[in-house]
């Protein structure tokens, strides 16, 4: 069944399957009722603070944490000296490096961790931290990435035995000497060095943890803002050696993570060590400012592109170098394979003759991270670089970036499609998809009348010399397709620290006929509640109303390691479609006993097991739970009860793809961006309940805007980050953003049991490149090609003045 | 020092210290957690309550400063069992998706509706740009509380 | 979240009453109304105030009304209030053209007049406006009041003229028959604080510019007045050589810092572009009836 089939609607109204259903988790937050991390409040509970550097490199000399502790109410304060001796100092991270949860030899960034402080307020625990006396000698600090590996450059790690520079990592994909010739044979090439500056998921709700070790049994019950509780439990395990079993890990409602909770901060840790100190339960929440200068960042990659092609439009190849900017540690949430992630997909959606990336990851003095925000694994990077490459190409060849794009992108018939760095795609029919994207944009009269603004401007008197002359404005249209690869992912391929990423999931149907769901991967808005309960309704026929998802709390929820690359439902919506089926299968032997016939004999009609030929002999599954918990006699080897458990290994990603046309209204005599229009036609696959898929896009592209036009953790020479409050690290608003026009194509996967592809980040990924391509198009009459994000007003006056590139660095 | 006020129509008071925020006064306190802070420098508006029937950011008013006002919260909008037209709206229009921002901006709907019954999409957009959602791309807000306006039961609109 | 350090917490049912508390408790001692550029500043304990004074009980201090020949705005005025005043609407647009851009909604819900100008943030839109507009502060004190031009209240950034027992108490803005004025602003975001901004009136007599001034906000100190510019309009034909000659004197003499906003090169730029299209606006004001 897809989505265009009629589905029945249950007594109350639902889809019994899919379609457009309201959200179930509504009723509690709409009363104020949300259960978010900072609204949980224990007996006894104590409050910690975490005191940072105000440097970005320098030794620790000394550390006085008397007055504090003097503080009348401060329970506890901890340094890093204190952790060596539990052998707690130092974590590992997500990439197998180590990351300080207190400094215990030198700050790396502005706003490590230096000491906690425990007390019985928030404001005595904040109060305490001025009263700790720190005197550091401060070192050199790293800041520009291209600077990282110059001869003499300060050594930022010296805390790893033999380390003399600040390298990590070397990595590359795809065929260098397929590549090379390529560009040697080519009739043109083009270069473009970018920047996708380093940003910032930033979540309306800051990361935090409680955490309460209860001495006696010797349990920790740990409640965070996490986004993979399985795979904290294991990691608290490993950082701390608890053993496992005593680890409870409780996601409550998150505020949005977007990638920003998917990893352990040490302030998870230091709320563990604080309850293992004071015998009590210790919450930690972080303030915003900390959440911008500590948490993980997102992209950083500094990148020079190459595109070759013959003249009339035939792209041959595609060639990256890239510097990653990694921080002080690094801690990027990739697979282990993939220290770069999925940037290799950045041959994009063209049929291309080859393909090649070297990867190059170095250590500054800058917050480490370098997954979040939604990126799908740096795929935002490489699409962004692909899309940007094409536009630039397009520019040299003159032709319009709408056609480049139908000549080259893949065609329906050569999928399932291996790209040149060895990526199988699943699934597509890409040129319908940008057809619809152009038509319901209106492509050719919008081409026609950015024609007749630019006449309008030169005739105002507007040039390059005044651009502001006569007022006028100018029109820039911007387009980029995107491929995605999500759904991480095939255990033979891809781990994290080891784990391999499938999923496990459990469906309990109960005598009366209502079922429980529980599932490893954690909603932080994404409705999982709902739409697990539909896949669950799709296969069985059970109301939705009548599933409860049960999630975020890893005593009661089968292992898995969450939800972040777009993974839940290409991964864990499988495991429930699968696990969804082996409970029909079951309940076909129940039925068969029950009426007496063979289970060949019996057909599926939805909800219902019946006499194949004698329809009106059946078994519904309300009627077969309590059978399979009655006294009913089964065949020989069948257990009763209508329970299934799977562990889903997904045997490739999906590829979710789509089309990004954006509208932008240009003021050339200011430098001012105002998005007027964008249109975004996804391709998902079959849409399991269309309203949440759509709100998923709406919130991608608002991302993709801020991205694209404001959104920046700067720092300045001397490493201090100066984005480090919402009055300068800016977020969009309902005034930047336009009325989203939504489309959509529908291409199956031909491997998830739904077909269904995952779409959480695919505006994210889709509509930067989209935005900076209408700007850059708007500038068109100062002969700019490429401008780097975020094109604030300043970015595109620099642009316009031939100043294009950006570093993170301002100088001030 | 003590501090007195009426919070949804009930009167509460405490002794706090004269820095506690109201926001921290609502959550702490009164235990009405439903009222969010996502800042420090109110830009992002999850804290909005209403002091004296308007719309204030609950960070940066000190509880002291509300003592002896009236302040309505989310908790406060629906009635009996009956929820408001706004929040009615943000359900059918799928106006929230982690629901971090969305008891501030009902707040701030529901005043918008309280003085301007039929609004435009951009007197909405312009009435909710101090609050920020990274979730819904806003589009799905505006609908709501239009939503909310062309379902607002008979009353009399304020002045 | 960022909390305040502790402070002493007093409200005031009258100015003499602020102004004893003032007086008593010495120069630790802020008033608070909006609250809304001070707490921040507390929450990230930035400012660290011994005592506040809450002043939001002085409603007798919030209105804006004409007096005579000159319109008198209450300190405690908000930001709200001055963006829906009839009186201001008709006769300086250019404060709805600020208030439109200054912070956000609820924000302006809460925010004073009084307390915008006390700040003395150089980018500040209000101080820009009312330097444009050549008013002054009432300013008292237990002893008396004195008035202090707005082009004289800042002595550089964050620093008024206000003493530690002292308070402001209104604004004045002169009434000129016949002004047209505008503000013009460009920041990152909407709500954001401005790279530059540029606040102009305009008389016009005989098509000869009669009176006029300009403000700058975020381009130096707090209410900069573009003296050369003013200069280079008077008594010149109303029109786009003069709003260019003086967008010229305007960029020449302001003194732009490259932050995070951009480089001051661009500000400069900026600074002349918005000045001529504020004075085009002010002008189209003129003509459109005067106001």
């Amino acid at each position: 069944m897809t989505a265009t089939t009629p589905v029945p609607l249950s007594p109350a109204g639902n889809p019994i399957g899919f379609g457009r259903m309201l959200r179930k988790e509504d009723a509690r937050f709409l009363r104020g009722q949300g259960h978010y991390l900072d609204d949980i409040k224990l007996p006894g509970m104590l409050h910690g603070a975490i005191l940072r550097s105000p440097h970005a490199h320098a030794r620790l000399v000394s550390i006085d944490t008397s007055a504090a502790e003097a503080h009348p109410k401060v329970k506890a304060v901890i340094t890093g000296a204190m952790l060596e001796g539990l052998k707690l100092a130092w974590m590992p991270t997500l990439s197998r490096d180590v990351q300080a949860v207190l400094a215990t030899d030198k700050v790396r960034f502005f706003g490590q961790e230096v000491a906690f402080v425990v007390a019985e307020d928030r404001y005595s625990a904040r109060d305490a931290l001025e009263l700790i006396v720190v005197e550091y000698e401060p070192l050199d600090p790293v800041i520009d990435a291209r600077l990282a590996l110059a001869e003499g450059a300060p050594v930022i790690r010296d805390d790893i035995e033999g380390k003399k520079d600040n390298h990590i990592f070397d990595w590359e994909a795809g065929d260098r000497e397929a590549t090379d010739r390529v560009f040697s044979e080519a009739e043109v090439v083009v270069a473009q060095d970018m920047l996708y500056p380093r940003v910032h998921p930033a979540p309306m709700e800051t990361c935090g943890s409680i955490a309460h070790m209860d001495r006696v049994t010797g349990q920790l019950t740990a409640w965070s803002t996490t986004q993979a509780p399985h795979a904290h439990r294991t990691l608290y395990s490993l950082v701390a050696g608890l053993p496992e079993h005593k680890v409870r890990i409780i996601s409550p409602d998150i505020g949005g993570g977007f990638g920003n909770k998917v990893g352990i901060y040490p302030g998870y840790v230091l709320a563990v060590v604080g309850s293992i100190v004071t015998g009590k339960p210790v919450k930690w929440v972080e303030d915003r400012s900390e959440n911008l200068i500590s948490t993980s960042f997102a992209r950083d990659y500094h990148m020079h592109g190459e595109i070759a092609a013959s003249r009339d439009g035939k792209i041959k190849g595609l060639r990256v170098r890239v510097l990653a900017d990694h921080g002080a540690f690094n801690g990027t949430a990739q697979p282990t394979k993939f220290p770069a992630g999925c940037f290799h997909i950045f041959p994009g959606s063209y049929d291309l003759d080859a393909a090649h990336c070297e990867v190059t990851g170095v250590y500054t003095n800058k917050a480490p991270g370098g997954v979040a925000y939604a990126c799908s694994f740096r795929v935002t990077e490489a699409v962004y670089l692909v899309e940007r490459m094409v536009d630039v190409l397009a520019d040299e060849l003159g032709i319009d970036p709408a056609e480049l794009r139908r000549i080259n992108l893949l065609r329906p018939e050569q999928f399932p499609y291996t790209n040149k760095t060895g990526w199988v795609y699943d699934s597509g029919d890409y040129g319908r998809t940008l057809e619809v994207a152009l038509e319901k944009a209106g492509y050719t009269e919008l081409r026609r009348r950015q024609a007749e603004g630019r006449e309008r401007w030169r005739a105002a008197g507007g040039s390059p010399e005044d651009p502001g002359a006569g007022g006028e404005h100018l029109m820039g249209i911007g387009l980029s397709f995107f491929t995605e690869g999500v759904g991480a992912g095939p255990k033979k391929h891809m781990d994290i620290l080891g784990l391999g990423m499938a999923d496990g999931c459990e469906l309990r149907v109960h005598p009366t006929g209502k079922a429980q769901l529980r599932i490893s991967v954690q909603t932080q808005g994404q409705g999982h509640e709902t739409t697990f309960a539909q896949i669950v309704a799709h296969e069985l026929g059970i109301p939705p109303e009548d599933i409860e998802v049960i999630h975020g709390d890893t005593d009661n929820t089968p292992f898995g390691l969450g939800t972040y690359g777009s993974r839940s439902t290409p991964v864990s919506g499988a495991a429930a479609a699968v696990v969804s089926q082996r409970v029909r299968e079951k309940a076909r032997i129940v039925a068969a006993a029950a009426l007496e016939c063979s289970p060949e004999d019996l057909e599926w009609e939805l909800g219902r097991w019946q006499v194949k030929g004698d329809p009106e002999k059946g078994k519904t599954v309300a009627e077969i739970a309590m059978l399979a918990h009655g006294t009913l006699e089964l065949p020989e080897g069948v257990e009763g009860h209508l329970d299934a458990s799977v562990v889903y290994d997904p045997p490739n990603l999906t590829y979710p793809y789509g089309a990004d046309i954006c509208v932008v209204d240009l003021d050339p005599g200011t430098g001012r961006v105002k998005v007027d229009r964008f249109i975004a036609v996804d391709d998902c696959g079959p849409r399991i309940n269309p309203m949440i898929v759509e709100g998923q896009v709406h919130g991608g592209l608002a991302d993709g805007v801020g991205m694209a036009l404001m959104e920046a953790i700067q720092f300045d020479r001397s490493g201090t980050c100066l984005s480090g409050s919402l009055m300068d690290y800016l977020l969009p608003t309902s005034l930047d953003c336009p009325s989203w026009e939504l489309g959509e194509t529908v291409t199956p996967s031909p491997h998830h049991p739904l077909g269904v592809k995952g779409v959480g980040e695919s505006a994210t990924v889709g509509s930067p490149p989209a935005v900076v391509n209408a700007v850059i198009d708007a500038l068109e009459p100062f002969g700019v090609r490429h401008a780097d994000m975020p094109l604030t007003p300043a970015q595109v006056w620099l642009a316009m003045r031939g100043r294009p590139l950006r570093t993170d660095i301002v100088e001030m | 020092m003590r501090v007195a006020m009426n919070v949804n129509g009930e009167e509460v008071g405490a002794e706090v210290e004269p820095r506690m925020l109201l926001v921290h006064f609502l959550r702490d306190e009164l235990g009405l957690t439903g009222t969010h802070w996502g800042c420090d420098t109110s830009n992002c508006g999850t804290c909005v309550v209403w002091m004296d029937g308007e719309p204030v950011k609950s960070c940066t008013v000190l509880a002291a400063m509300a003592s002896g006002r009236d302040v309505r919260t989310v908790e406060g909008l629906e009635q009996g069992t009956q929820l408001d037209p706004v929040q009615e709206g943000f359900m059918q229009e799928h106006g929230l998706q982690c629901g971090f921002c969305t008891p501030g901006m009902m707040m701030t709907a529901r005043w918008l509706l309280d003085h301007n019954p039929d609004p435009s999409e951009a007197e909405i957009r312009e009435a909710i740009s101090g609050q920020i959602c990274r979730c819904t791309g806003y589009e799905n807000i505006v609908r709501a509380i239009r939503w909310a306006a062309a379902h607002q039961p008979a009353k009399e609109v304020a002045s | 979240m960022q909390t305040p350090a502790p402070f002493e917490y007093e409200h005031a049912s009258s100015v003499d009453e602020a102004l004893a508390l003032l007086e008593r408790h010495g120069p630790e001692t802020r008033l608070v109304a909006g609250g809304h550029s001070l707490l921040p500043m507390m929450k990230l304990r930035l400012a660290r105030p011994e005592r506040l004074v809450d002043v939001n009980d002085l409603t007798d201090l919030a209105y804006v009304r004409r007096e005579g020949d000159q319109i008198a705005i209450g300190a405690l005025t908000r930001h709200a209030q001055l963006a829906s005043s009839p009186l201001l609407a008709s006769l300086y647009p250019i404060f709805q053209d600020a208030e439109r851009v200054i912070a956000d909604p609820v924000v302006r819900n809460r925010g004073t007049i009084g307390g915008s100008l006390c700040q003395g943030d150089p980018a500040e839109d209000l101080s820009a406006v009312v330097a444009t507009l050549g008013g002054s502060l009432k300013i008292r004190s237990r002893t008396g009041e004195r008035v202090v031009a707005a082009r004289d209240f800042y002595l550089g950034p964050y620093e008024t003229q206000v003493g530690p027992a002292e308070m402001v108490t209104e604004v004045v803005i002169p009434i000129r028959p016949g002004a047209g004025s505008a503000y013009e602003k460009v920041e990152r975001r909407p709500g954001d604080w401005a790279i530059a901004a540029v606040g102009c009136f305009l008389t016009v007599s005989g098509g000869v510019i009669a009176d006029c001034g300009i403000g700058l906000a975020a381009v130096g100190a707090p209410g900069l007045p573009a003296l050369e510019a003013e200069a280079a309009l008077r008594g010149r034909p109303a029109g786009e050589e003069a709003y260019a000659a003086a967008a010229q004197m305007a960029a020449a003499h302001c003194r732009p810092q490259t932050d995070q906003r951009g480089p001051a090169e661009y500000k400069r730029d900026l600074v002349a572009e918005l000045t001529r299209r504020a004075l085009r606006r002010a002008a189209a004001r003129v003509m459109a009836g005067g106001a």
